[in-house]
């Protein structure tokens, strides 16, 4: 189930938020109602998609600095050329650097069930949707005396397009700095330029009740992502998982017509064996 | 016949030398005819040490090299440097390093630095291993070679010291059996007349022994220590250089000069045979020595694959150029949207245009793409080559036992060109035959005697001839001999000729024309006979000589010796010394021999052997034995046997002073000698009375016949290229089925007419020369061979001929060019028209037969053939005349026979026999050329269906060149993860076995025909490689468009690993269905390959080794990942299956369906038309009743004068005292033949 929240039709509520820019800081907020025709049985898997965003461009992919990711201390205030332009702002290195880190997708999306007139909003869990190796290996705060973030990240300034720094990204201290999950999602560039990127968990909560029920939903957009200058999408998935990933019609169509044409070969090369066949095997040459 | 035979061994010499080398340096030097600089002082060390000679900018070093010699390349210190150098001038190489430097520069760095430095390293380091491991072995034979012992006169006397410490101008003593350590000037040695006797085997291969001679003034001075130590001689010679055999220069002692020439010196290498000690000046040493100045390189022959795998090499670079530039342009305008509109990334264009986007770009692909030029293509192909040698080394069909020799792969790297030969050029002489010749029959006086066709064998035996109470063969004659204290080789001694009657009838001894007939066998040659031990030794010129005289002692008349002017033979055990008058000796103009003798009482007789023709005609008479013989000359040469007519005349008193005077006279003539005495001989040989005639059989190797007939099944032309006469030679065309009597033959005169006709017409229509260049020939030609096959036989002389009319049309067309420049190419073309109508017409006749070719024109006709016909030749042979020839063909093939090693060492295949021939091309050719067309195959496809998913990722990600591929997989994918099974295909594949091959020889064909790897194959497999990489590529990324999951959410990592994943098996896969032969081999390597994939990738992407390099290795866990997804692994079986169906289908398909498999075809055919059989039998000439009678002479002449002279026999009286000779009257002799040991 997706929902394109991009608000490019005039109709949208969203289309207020279209021409929202980096910089604006006024938040602008909309919200859209949906119907669930099914309900969804087990855990719940909610992305956010982006469409005609080339996250696999050669040098948005290398700007970024893995070792300052990693917790190094010396690169996290000498950060890597590659980072450049999106090294420094105003003589102090950024921590993350880089274009990658500088264009995190910042809108926040919460969701409702809409029940006899009632909102009530469902808990979104932000942590267990990035990989585990990035989590404890490849991401890493960096180390320093105590564990505040605040201090460890002294010396440093903001990216440019973030409203707040790195170390204010969570409140928890283990979803905090570096190894917040939404940046360590964000971080794992796309292979494609339409993507979808794990956003949250729904877990269900006991075995009475669907996750989600069938019925009426509102998904409140903080819109502060803009995706409209390059003819982007953005789009709100809710799935569930099962043992070979989502509901996705390409594979089975792709198998089901392999499947068929093998069926039609066979038959015709067994056709063609018994018509011809016979003629040869008598000349084979055994070897 | 004009053509001096006498020009063979001359012919021998010069070609040691590759021909226009040698020649270039004559002239050179005759041109400036300076006086020789170089002097060299016996005894005089510090002499030598003065002199100093500038070699590059001002650095100089000794005029006079040392004798130790350095052909290691390199040292510790020089090692790294050199070889590096050396491997960077591949250019492939240079390519790659350039590659990687481009690669430090930022903007354009796409691939990390590693990936393209890993496998250029591990190739560097291979090669560099293999260099090493060479050099480390010359380095030890550098050492051995230069602490071999010698003795050098220091002082007054001999010390034992070691090579290396050999100077110009120092005196050595040579022992027996030693090598001789530089290039010496012979002083004197222990033999009669200071001969020294030296075997050449190391220098040009030939075991038999030659003799040098000292001059006579150091003959007779030094005769001991202290004369040696006082020895103050100065020569004076050329320079240093390569020419073995010869050597100009002077010997200035005690006030005179004596001239020397290379009949005094004694080359480094040679070894000193059968003489006890010899002295020797050192006049070159070390590199300056002949030897060491030939060592040159040895040019690598290409080919056809080669170089098509070059030109396609090229072709790739070329098509990856202009990919990166149309996706550079591509990039330049995606430039401009991105730095417009996409505000994440504009900030990255800040300072660019997009025109400089786009070149950045441009070095950015080359970069990426530079992964599909094969690198490691080489080095893995040289592997292939290699190992297949080593499978033609070690196959004991091609062993042959008899003479332990296996076959050998000289040139490792021509096995595919062995499976696409069309033209076969064959030496006759010890290649088709074996070169030995046997005494079949005879005919005396009108009866033939020897074994009719069907005799049992082993009737011809002496067991057979003892039963029969004819004993005294085995029993009286070896007790005659002890008498004169010698005894036969017994285990030689074989009776192979079956003369039961004949030897009954010597027995008896009552036919005085038997009588003769076999003294003139015993006394009538030029045969040398040598003790050795108890045995007598014959030494012939020619191995037919050696036959007659072999047959008429076993029938009696044992020839034991010879001296100057006496034969002493034995007849039935009566010793009688004949005095030998005169001996007119053989010449290729005269055809015939004749001694005359006077007997013991006193009569004297002539006796003389030749060819048919030549001696019928000076018959006395013509009685009905006469007749009778001439007959049984034409049965005998039906049956493909040499024959000889034997004929002896008495010659009074009177007539024999008055000619012997004239003789006398004629043989002292300043000038026309030769002419004169030819006349005298003439006189001589007059009404003469025949006696009979012999046969000889002149025994073709082993399976020849069979072999020519699987190869003419082949579409394997096969043309005899030979020194021997036309009537040898189409015998031997017959007998080995080369000819057969369906076949009309054209001769002299129908060449000469047909390329008349062609060429007249040719004139006339000058205009329109292009036009019917082509139009003419063949209007006759397919027509004449759509009916019946032809056969060509062609003569030296008219081969020089209609070469000649070439080299005059280009005469005229020089001449016209002087005066009107415009029509000089028309002329050329003329002039290469007359060739190429020559070799179209040679190459539409079935046969080919060359005779009375020399050298020189072997080699032309291959080089014709090669430049008209664009095809693939092989030369075979085995002598030094065919060296020429073996260097020119794609191809040279030696046969290790009796002619020495020349051939071989200048072969790129050696073989014991002609027969193995046929399985070196039809099993190893053949497989040689299916191995590498698939390997070749498998390895472009793997190259571009791992690797073009770059090109198509390109169109993803906004024309960035950002890498699809992580760099340690694209580090690795040639090198490990594909190599192995790819190389698997490339050693053993075989298509069917090698009995099957044998058995369909036409099979051969797509060889000659390039069937297998062409630009259309490579052009199918590009096809195949692009749409497996589409296919990996865009199943992949549909499926992650669309897709949710836990953990491969369409991020690059994961992408990236399945599209490789799946491109690498479907690789596997189709190498899998590929391979026809499987092997465990072919098992462990396909195994080896998923290892190492599975094992790499666990390495690369371990955490360790991230948190060691976080920049290096980027995929933490990235596989682990992904492929634990079973999403992906749906995937990648969905691409697998995507990629396999096809191939398999085709596959199944061509099985099933029988569709155009060469193999079933064949084998129908062969089923419904049995082989024709191959045996041998006698044919009837066509048309006129020609006898191909032949004397049977061997090219040189034989060892009249040397006899003669008397110079080289040892008379056992004379061996003290040494017979005083005139050095600069002696001519150049051909070698002494000694008894080897």
């Amino acid at each position: 189930f997706q929902i394109d929240y991009t608000g490019t039709e005039p109709s949208s509520p969203c289309n207020k938020c279209l021409n929202v820019s980096w910089d604006s800081s006024a938040p602008c907020t909309c919200t859209i109602n949906f119907t669930l025709e099914h309900s969804f049985e087990s855990n719940v898997f909610m992305y956010y998609g982006l469409s005609n965003f080339y996250q696999n461009h050669r040098r948005y992919v290398k700007s970024r600095d893995d070792s300052q990711l990693n917790g190094d201390n010396s690169s996290l205030l000498n950060p890597s050329k590659e980072c450049e332009p999106y090294r420094t702002n105003e003589d102090k290195p950024i921590a993350p650097c880089g274009a990658i880190a500088n264009s995190m997708f910042n809108d926040t999306l919460a969701l409702y069930l809409i029940e006899n007139e009632t909102t009530v909003p469902i808990t979104l869990i932000k942590k267990g949707i990035a990989w585990w190796t990035d989590k404890n290996v490849k991401f890493r705060n960096p180390t320093g005396d105590g564990n505040n973030l605040t201090a460890l990240f002294q010396g440093t300034t903001k990216p440019v397009n973030w409203p707040k720094p790195v170390y204010m990204l969570d409140s928890e201290p283990d979803n905090n700095g570096f190894i917040n999950e939404d940046f360590i999602v964000w971080m794992r560039t796309a292979a494609l330029p339409t993507f979808r990127k794990l956003y949250r968990l729904i877990e269900r909560k006991d075995n009475l009740q669907p996750t989600l029920q069938a019925g009426n939903y509102s998904l409140v957009i903080t819109y502060n992502y803009p995706v409209h200058s390059f003819d982007g999408r953005k789009r709100m998935i809710l799935s569930t998982i099962s043992w070979m990933g989502g509901k996705n019609p390409f594979l089975g169509i792709a198998y089901i017509t392999v499947g068929s044409i093998c069926f039609f070969l066979g038959v015709v090369l067994l056709i063609i064996h018994h018509k011809y066949g016979n003629r040869n095997t008598s000349a084979d040459i055994p070897n | 016949m004009s053509r001096e035979l006498g020009t063979e061994p001359r012919e021998r010499l010069m070609s040691w030398d590759p021909p226009g080398r040698a020649w270039g340096c004559f002239r050179r030097d005759e041109g400036r005819r300076r006086p020789f600089s170089w002097e060299v002082r016996a005894n005089d060390r510090s002499y030598h040490k003065q002199f100093k000679k500038k070699f590059a900018f001002c650095l100089t070093k000794k005029k006079y090299s040392g004798n130790a010699i350095k052909t290691a390349k390199y040292n510790i210190l020089t090692f790294l440097p050199l070889n590096l150098y050396e491997q960077f001038h591949r250019m492939a190489n240079v390519y790659f390093v350039f590659v990687i430097l481009l690669q430090t520069i930022p903007e354009i760095s796409t691939l990390p630095w590693y990936t393209l430095l890993f496998p250029l390293g591990c190739l560097l380091t291979i090669r560099g291993l293999r260099d090493l491991i060479d050099d480390i072995g010359r380095h030890q034979s550098d050492r051995n070679i230069n602490s071999r012992p010698c003795e050098i006169l220091s002082g007054k006397r001999f010390r034992w010291q070691q090579w290396r410490h050999i100077c110009v101008g120092d005196i050595v003593r040579l022992r027996k059996d030693s090598f001789v350590p530089a290039d010496m000037l012979l002083l004197c040695s222990s033999e009669p007349s200071s001969l020294c006797y030296v075997e050449t085997a190391e220098i040009d291969g030939e075991t038999n022994l030659k003799f040098r001679q000292a001059l006579l003034v150091t003959h007779q001075e030094l005769v001991s220590e202290e004369s040696m130590a006082a020895f103050d001689g100065r020569v004076t010679c050329e320079e240093p250089n390569s020419r073995m055999h010869s050597f100009t220069g002077t010997l200035e002692w005690r006030g005179e000069s004596f001239s020397l020439d290379s009949e005094r010196i004694l080359l480094r290498g040679c070894r000193l045979r059968n003489t006890d000690l010899c002295y020797g000046l050192v006049l070159y040493a070390g590199f300056d020595s002949k030897i060491m100045r030939n060592c040159g390189k040895i040019q690598r022959k290409k080919t056809k694959l080669d170089r098509l795998m070059d030109r396609l090499v090229i072709i790739i670079f070329l098509v990856l150029l202009l990919t990166s530039l149309c996706l550079a342009v591509a990039s330049g305008l995606w430039a401009k949207t991105f730095q417009e509109n996409h505000s994440y990334l504009s900030a990255l264009y800040q300072h660019t245009t997009p025109a400089q986007q786009a070149f950045f770009s441009f070095w950015g692909f080359t970069i990426l793409l530079s992964i599909i030029i094969p690198m490691s293509m080489y080095i893995t192909f040289e592997f292939v080559y290699l190992v297949n040698s080593f499978f033609i080394n070690w196959d004991l069909e091609m062993y042959y036992p008899a003479k332990d020799i296996p076959a050998k792969a000289r040139s490792t790297s021509l096995n595919d060109q062995l499976g696409q030969i069309e033209y076969i050029f064959s030496d006759k002489t010890g290649t088709l035959t074996q070169n030995v010749m046997t005494f079949k029959k005879c005919c005396i006086n009108g009866t033939i005697y020897g074994a009719s066709e069907n005799a049992e064998p082993e009737l011809c035996h002496h067991k057979a001839a003892a039963q029969l109470g004819l004993s005294w063969v085995p029993a009286t004659c070896p007790c005659l001999l002890q008498g004169l204290g010698l005894t036969w080789r017994q285990q030689e001694e074989k009776l192979d000729f079956c003369k039961v009657t004949l030897l009954e009838a010597a027995q008896q001894d009552t036919d005085p024309v038997l009588r003769e007939f076999l003294r003139l066998l015993a006394l009538c040659h030029t045969v040398m006979v040598e003790e050795k031990g108890d045995q007598l030794v014959y030494q012939a010129a020619s191995p037919d000589e050696e036959a007659l005289v072999l047959a008429a002692r076993d029938l009696g008349y044992v020839f034991l010796a010879r001296t100057q002017d006496t034969i002493t033979i034995s007849e039935l055990g009566l010793k009688r010394t004949y005095k030998v008058l005169a001996m007119l000796d053989f010449s290729s103009e005269r055809r015939r021999m004749s001694v005359l003798v006077r007997d013991p009482q006193g009569r004297i007789r002539l006796y003389t052997k030749g060819a048919d023709t030549v001696i019928l005609e000076r018959l006395q008479r013509r009685g009905p034995s006469e007749t009778f013989t001439e007959m049984a000359l034409d049965h005998f040469a039906q049956e493909t046997l040499r024959t000889l007519c034997l004929a002896s005349r008495e010659v009074s008193e009177a007539e024999y002073s008055s000619w012997s005077r004239r003789h006398q006279q004629a043989s002292v003539l300043p000038r026309d000698r030769a002419p004169q005495l030819r006349r005298l001989y003439e006189e001589m040989e007059q009404d003469l009375q025949l006696l009979g005639a012999t046969a000889i059989e002149d025994k073709l190797q082993d399976g020849v016949p069979e072999t020519i007939q699987l190869l003419k099944l082949g579409n394997i032309k096969v043309w005899v290229l030979t020194g021997d006469k036309q009537e040898t030679a189409v015998n031997i065309g017959y007998a080995c089925k080369l000819l057969t009597d369906d076949m009309e033959i054209l001769e002299e005169k129908e060449i000469s007419d047909i390329l008349k006709a062609y060429w007249v017409s040719n004139n006339n229509l000058s205009s329109s020369r292009e036009a019917f260049c082509s139009g003419n020939l063949s209007p006759q030609r397919p027509e004449a061979s759509r009916h019946k096959k032809r056969a060509l036989i062609i003569s030296g002389d008219l081969l020089d001929k209609i070469l000649q009319t070439e080299e005059v049309l280009k005469e005229q067309g020089r001449l016209r060019r002087w005066l009107a420049a415009c029509r000089a190419t028309g002329s050329q073309e003329q002039g290469s028209l007359v060739e190429k109508a020559f070799v179209d017409l040679a190459t539409s006749c079935q046969a080919v037969i060359c005779c009375r070719v020399t050298p020189k024109q072997k080699a032309l006709i291959v080089q014709l053939v090669k430049k008209h016909r664009k095809v693939t030749t092989l030369a075979i042979g085995d002598g030094a005349n065919d060296v020429n020839m073996i260097k020119t063909a794609d191809i040279g093939v030696g046969i290790r026979g009796l002619e020495g090693m020349q051939a071989v060492q200048c072969s790129d295949y050696a073989l014991a026999q002609f027969r193995f021939l046929q399985r070196l091309l039809l099993v190893h050719g053949r497989w040689g050329y299916l191995r590498v067309c698939k390997f070749l195959r498998c390895f472009f496809y793997k190259t571009f269906a791992g690797l073009m998913a770059q090109v198509w990722f390109a169109f993803h990600s906004g024309f960035t060149a950002q890498p699809l591929y992580e760099g340690w997989f694209l580090a690795l994918y040639n090198i490990f993860y594909t190599a192995c099974p790819v190389l698997s295909v490339g050693l053993l594949e075989q298509d069917v076995s090698a009995k099957k091959s044998l058995e369909f020889p036409e099979l051969y064909v797509i060889g000659q025909q390039d069937q297998l790897f062409n630009y259309r194959v490579f052009g199918v497999t590009f096809l195949h490689g692009a749409s497996t990489s589409l296919a990996s590529f865009y199943i992949a990324l549909w499926a992650f468009q669309d897709h949710v999951g836990s953990k491969a959410v369409g991020d690059y990592e994961s992408f990236a690993v399945t599209v490789a994943t799946s491109a690498l098996l479907s690789v596997l896969v189709e190498i899998i269905l590929d391979t026809k032969f499987w092997t465990v081999l072919s098992f462990l390597m396909v195994t080896a390959s998923l290892l190492f994939f599975c094992l790499f990738s666990f390495l690369t992407q371990s955490v360790d080794a991230f948190r060691l390099a976080p920049t290096v290795f980027r995929f933490p866990d990235a596989s682990r990942n992904a492929l634990t997804d079973p999403y992906v692994l749906l995937v990648v079986l969905l691409s697998l299956v995507v990629n396999t169906i096809p191939s398999l289908t085709i596959q199944l398909y061509h099985s099933m369906a029988g569709k155009a498999n060469i193999q079933q075809k064949i084998c129908l055919k062969a089923k419904r038309a049995p082989e024709p059989s191959v045996e041998l039998r006698a044919h009837i000439p066509r048309g006129s009743a020609r006898r191909r009678s032949s004397y049977a002479f061997s090219h040189q002449e034989g060892y009249a004068g040397l006899i003669t002279r008397g110079h080289s026999l040892r008379s056992r009286a004379a061996r003290s005292t040494p017979q005083l000779l005139h050095p600069a009257a002696a001519p150049p002799v051909p070698p002494l033949p000694t008894p080897s040991l």
